[in-house]
């Protein structure tokens, strides 16, 4: 049995594996970034020193590297999927109608709620990570004024619409995505799947609840 | 005649050969029994055809009773028809109204090359096939049925999968036109028997990697393939061959 690992790490399985896990890493770092966010309700000096404390921390960088690494090698290896897939039915159905058993909006929308994501991280970053720096100090250590900025950002209706809409998405994508990986690992018992399918349902309206409440609240308290 | 007879219109795939490129093409049918199966039917056009001097409609059947596999068809955009369950032969007429217009085409993959018409070439499933679904065992007379204890559960789960008759229908309707559920059965229907466990590593890895080889599509666990199997496949397979081909390539010789 000639089985190189350029084959196995090439095949349609260890792909679609590797696509999973790298999105339930990712599905952890939401689970993070929403409880940071959740911060914004206790006041400014909380968020702020917050987010002063992860970015003065060393180590931020290796976690940064660590989460680009996962963002690009699970967007890499699903834009290869996705090609790969279109490549495998050169000619389309003149007619194609679902099941209705089985695929889901979520499940068929995927590569496309993944663009969107990717557009709203972009913006994301741009706007917040990379954007306006307010300074403000808090016992003698001058921070970045994150509060600040994010009250400002979301002060305007389409900024906030545009975050909520990409976080149906990113609740759209998660829906399906968080059981899939299970499945593409191998996960699979009567005992466990129906809880595996109902907990991605559950973690998606989590996060997709979440980080929507978030420009919401800010747009509402802002404004007045 | 019974007054519940059909007249349809048909909109049905044309392609002299494999090289050339096809089309949509409209027919009439009239007085189809609503107990004619869907092969039957077009059985009347392709006579009608013939009394016209025109080349028949060319499709892909066998036994027309649901167990060889060779019938296939996207009717109507679903695989083998509308009805749960059911190969195309099975189909019957009763499922459609008078006055409907069906649309047929032959199942689509790159794997899977139109030969002619509705006729696709399958090949790819038996070269599959050939790289890892079977058992090594020397041959001679038939050990004694009850030698190997098999439990009740797996037995049954291996039957499951074995229902499988490679007709296609998972990849005609993965949106990415994977094998993965034809495979996975193939798989499943020896690793659950001590016979088949031996070599069941080394299966995943071969059948799967010549899956890929053969230019299917990548799995996105929609279940559509699951929901199209005329003989109730389920996606469990999928996680087992997974799983197996993860291991097997780790531990593989």
């Amino acid at each position: 049995m000639s089985n190189s690992l350029a084959i196995t790490l090439k095949s349609s399985v260890v792909k679609k594996q590797l696509i999973g896990i790298t999105g339930l890493l990712l599905c952890g770092f939401l689970v993070t970034h929403l409880l940071g966010n959740f911060l914004l309700f206790v006041g400014p000096e909380a968020f702020n020193k917050y987010g002063h404390a992860l970015t003065s921390n060393p180590l931020i960088y290796l976690a940064e590297a660590g989460l680009l690494a996962l963002f690009l090698g699970h967007m890499g290896l699903a834009l290869k999927a996705t090609l790969e897939n279109k490549a495998a039915r050169p000619q389309r159905y003149y007619m194609k109608t679902k099941t209705g058993r089985g695929s889901t909006i979520a499940s068929s929308t995927m590569p496309y709620t993944g663009a969107i994501l990717l557009a709203f991280i972009v913006f994301h970053l741009q706007g917040i990570k990379f954007g306006a720096v307010y300074n403000v100090t808090y016992d003698g250590v001058v921070m970045r004024d994150l509060y600040k900025l994010t009250f400002e950002k979301f002060a305007s209706l389409p900024y906030a619409a545009f975050y909520v809409v990409s976080m149906i998405a990113m609740a759209i994508h998660v829906s399906h995505g968080f059981w899939s990986a299970f499945q593409s690992v191998g996960f699979w018992h009567n005992r466990y799947t129906d809880s595996i399918r109902k907990a991605a349902i559950g973690y998606a309206v989590f996060v997709g609840l979440g980080f929507s409440i978030l420009p919401i609240y800010c747009f509402l308290t802002g404004a007045n | 005649m019974s007054n519940n007879n059909m007249n349809l219109n048909l909109k049905i795939w044309r392609q002299p050969k494999k090289s050339a490129p096809g089309k949509m093409v409209d027919y009439k049918v009239s007085d189809i029994s609503p107990d004619m199966s869907f092969l039957e039917m077009l059985d009347v056009l392709n006579i009608q055809l013939v009394e016209k001097g025109e080349d028949p409609v060319v499709f892909d059947h066998d036994c027309r009773e649901g167990i060889c596999g060779m019938c296939s068809l996207m009717i109507n955009g679903q695989a083998h028809g509308p009805e749960d369950r059911t190969t195309t032969c099975q189909l019957h007429m009763r499922k459609f109204r008078d006055g409907d217009t069906i649309v047929v085409e032959p199942w689509r993959a790159k794997a899977f090359p139109v030969l002619k018409d509705l006729m696709v070439d399958r090949t790819a499933f038996d070269e599959i096939i050939s790289a890892g679904g079977f058992i090594s065992v020397n041959t001679g007379n038939a050990p004694d049925a009850n030698a190997i204890p098999i439990s009740k559960e797996n037995a049954d789960l291996s039957m499951d999968a074995a229902a499988c008759i490679g007709c296609g229908a998972c990849v005609a309707s993965c949106k990415n036109a994977s094998a993965m559920l034809f495979v996975s059965a193939k798989v499943s229907q020896f690793s659950l028997l001590p016979q088949g466990k031996v070599e069941s590593s080394e299966r995943a890895v071969n059948m799967v990697n010549k899956m890929d080889e053969l230019g299917f599509g990548n799995c996105t666990n929609e279940a559509e393939c699951e929901a199209s199997c005329p003989k109730g496949i389920s996606i469990s397979n999928i996680a087992r061959m997974n799983r197996e081909y993860t291991v097997g390539s780790i531990t593989g010789k």
